[in-house]
């Protein structure tokens, strides 16, 4: 059903001057899905959510989202469209409280306070910790706890896709459990993800269609069921 | 309790003519120190919380004082007139300055704004149809408010005070709005900032813009409580104590702006009696705290008083 399109992107080409990073890139994501990205280091998955998000410029192609040609828009316009990103590596903004760290989410959605407020107790509960230590500086966070509060950012700023960039990464096994457990309970909720992975089993584990990102290229796109059985896959990213 | 301090800063500024009166030295010293203050505290949003460094910023306490000037002594503008064309000016210069020069960063954008200082300071000097020239402008009038004359040491006291706070608390609530913790995001990160849906680029502008209306309004008073204007006291060696300021206060703290702002007044008087010596012993000075306290004398200081507090306690 194309109307249950939410994320089109065609023929998308990215470059780092004269190397390029992502090359016709084709890529969808439907309203409510849930979408892996798996591929190694250096693959180009970060520059790929980077150019989606508008942080890096598309140099060919076209990013469609929710109907409307959104390739040369700014990074503002972009998150205020909806689309929202916990960055690779957290990067939370360690010398504010992780009150105001929330409310930085939140910088597109001034108009309503109320639904902030809910919104704000919603990740308090889904995350008790960030609740119990919220005027601490989210520096003081541990690694786990600050991928807590990226996310939590990011869904302040009410995500109808949220682009996650390694969640699992440098954190525990638990953690990592932790972590795509709330993932799967947001996208119950109905939020669209798309999630960037080199933990490639975990990620397809709990997708319902996977990409395989390598050098640039998508190079197979499945549903992740299939791409968890396929040979060359588990090769080449399931190491068995 | 965030504005503890701000009451503490208005209780002293109001105490110390009542405890001395008459002392010649709290009121001239004291006008000093608040519009050092006002201009600080203002540079501070976008040093100390914005992460912008800025080499030229008396351009902009220039730009005020001079349309107070120019417009009072040539167009018999009122005070107040001339004040708010002041402000109009150096906010605009400052508004189209932003966009192109806040795109650099750390050493280009020092340059950058080194080189918008030496520019105003040089028109100061060259356009003397306007400006003077070297010998600056006198007979700059009075300021009236609402049939007020401020005519003594003593009301230019108070008239600078009330200012100052007024700058204070302005900066302490801009610091703590949506729009202080979009600065604070783009000092921390400018990259997590555009990620947030931050337009980083508007607000940047928006912080310069506001540090350089607070230059310009200390600016405007400046020239009226002096009379007298000349390029001189808008140099790039202003443009340097003022980020001097910031920095010896400790950065992205608004009454630590404050604080180096008057330390750094009371620092210039007290050296005046070592004469040719002054400069030396200031630089050793600035050298000691930024070895011995790098966030700044204020945060270091009361850091040092609270360890101290505790170690006290401790004993008893």
């Amino acid at each position: 059903m194309p109307s249950d399109l939410l994320l089109e992107v065609v023929g998308l080409s990215s470059a780092y001057g004269p190397v390029q990073a992502i090359r016709q890139a084709d890529l969808t994501v439907q309203v409510g899905e849930l979408v892996a990205m798996v591929g190694g280091n250096g693959a180009g998955k970060t520059t790929l959510l980077h150019t989606l998000s508008g942080l890096h410029p598309a140099s060919s192609g076209a990013i469609r989202f929710a109907g409307q040609d959104i390739t040369h828009w700014q990074p503002h316009r972009i998150v205020a469209a909806g689309i929202c990103q916990v960055p690779e590596g957290r990067q939370v903004f360690a010398p504010l409280s992780i009150a105001d760290n929330l409310k930085l989410g939140a910088y597109c959605q001034r108009r309503d306070s109320d639904w902030v407020r809910q919104e704000t107790e919603h990740v308090y509960a889904l995350f008790p910790i960030l609740a119990e230590r919220r005027h601490q500086l989210a520096g003081s966070l541990s690694g786990g706890q600050q991928q807590m509060l990226a996310i939590g950012r990011a869904l302040l700023g009410r995500p109808r896709l949220l682009l996650l960039d390694e969640p699992s990464m440098g954190l525990a096994p638990l953690l990592v459990e932790e972590i795509f457990r709330v993932i799967v309970e947001l996208n119950s909720q109905g939020v669209a993800i798309l999630l960037v992975e080199q933990n490639a089993r975990a990620a397809l584990a709990i997708a319902q269609r996977g990409y395989i990102l390598e050098t640039g290229r998508i190079i197979k796109t499945a549903p992740a069921t299939d791409l968890l059985a396929d040979d060359a896959v588990r090769r080449a990213y399931l190491g068995y | 309790m965030r504005l503890t301090g701000f009451y503490a800063l208005a209780l002293v500024a109001g105490l110390l003519p009542v405890l001395f009166p008459g002392n010649y030295f709290i009121t001239v010293v004291g006008i000093a120190a608040g519009l050092n203050v006002i201009l600080a505290v203002g540079l501070n949003l976008l040093i100390g919380y914005a992460g912008q460094i800025s080499l030229g910023h008396a351009a902009f306490f220039g730009m005020g004082a001079y349309a107070s000037a120019i417009l009072t002594t040539r167009y018999a503008f009122p005070p107040l007139l001339a004040l708010s064309a002041g402000l109009i000016s150096a906010g605009l210069m400052a508004w189209g300055l932003a966009r192109p020069i806040l795109r650099l960063h750390g050493h280009y954008l020092a340059m950058a704004t080194l080189g918008f200082g030496i520019i105003i300071h040089v028109i100061m000097v060259q356009a003397t149809g306007w400006t003077g020239g070297p010998d600056g402008l006198t007979g700059i009038p009075l300021l009236v408010l609402f049939g007020w004359a401020v005519d003594s040491d003593q009301r230019w006291y108070f008239v600078i005070m009330a200012t100052m706070l007024l700058a204070v608390w302005l900066a302490l609530n801009l610091v703590d709005s949506r729009i202080g913790r979009a600065l604070r995001a783009v000092r921390g990160s400018e990259f997590g900032a555009r990620m947030m849906g931050i337009d980083t680029a508007r607000a940047k502008t928006q912080v310069f813009v506001v540090s350089a209306l607070f230059a310009a309004f200390a600016g405007s008073l400046f020239a009226h409580q002096q009379g007298f204007v000349s390029p001189d006291s808008f140099n790039l060696s202003i443009s340097i104590d003022l980020v001097i300021m910031v920095v010896l206060g400790g950065m992205a703290s608004t009454f630590g702006a404050a604080f180096g702002a008057i330390a750094l007044t009371l620092l210039h008087e007290g050296l005046v009696v070592f004469e040719d010596y002054e400069m030396l012993i200031h630089g050793a000075l600035l050298m000691a705290v930024m070895i011995f306290l790098p966030q700044g004398l204020f945060v270091g200081l009361s850091q040092g008083a609270r360890r101290g507090w505790t170690l006290v306690c401790r004993r008893q």
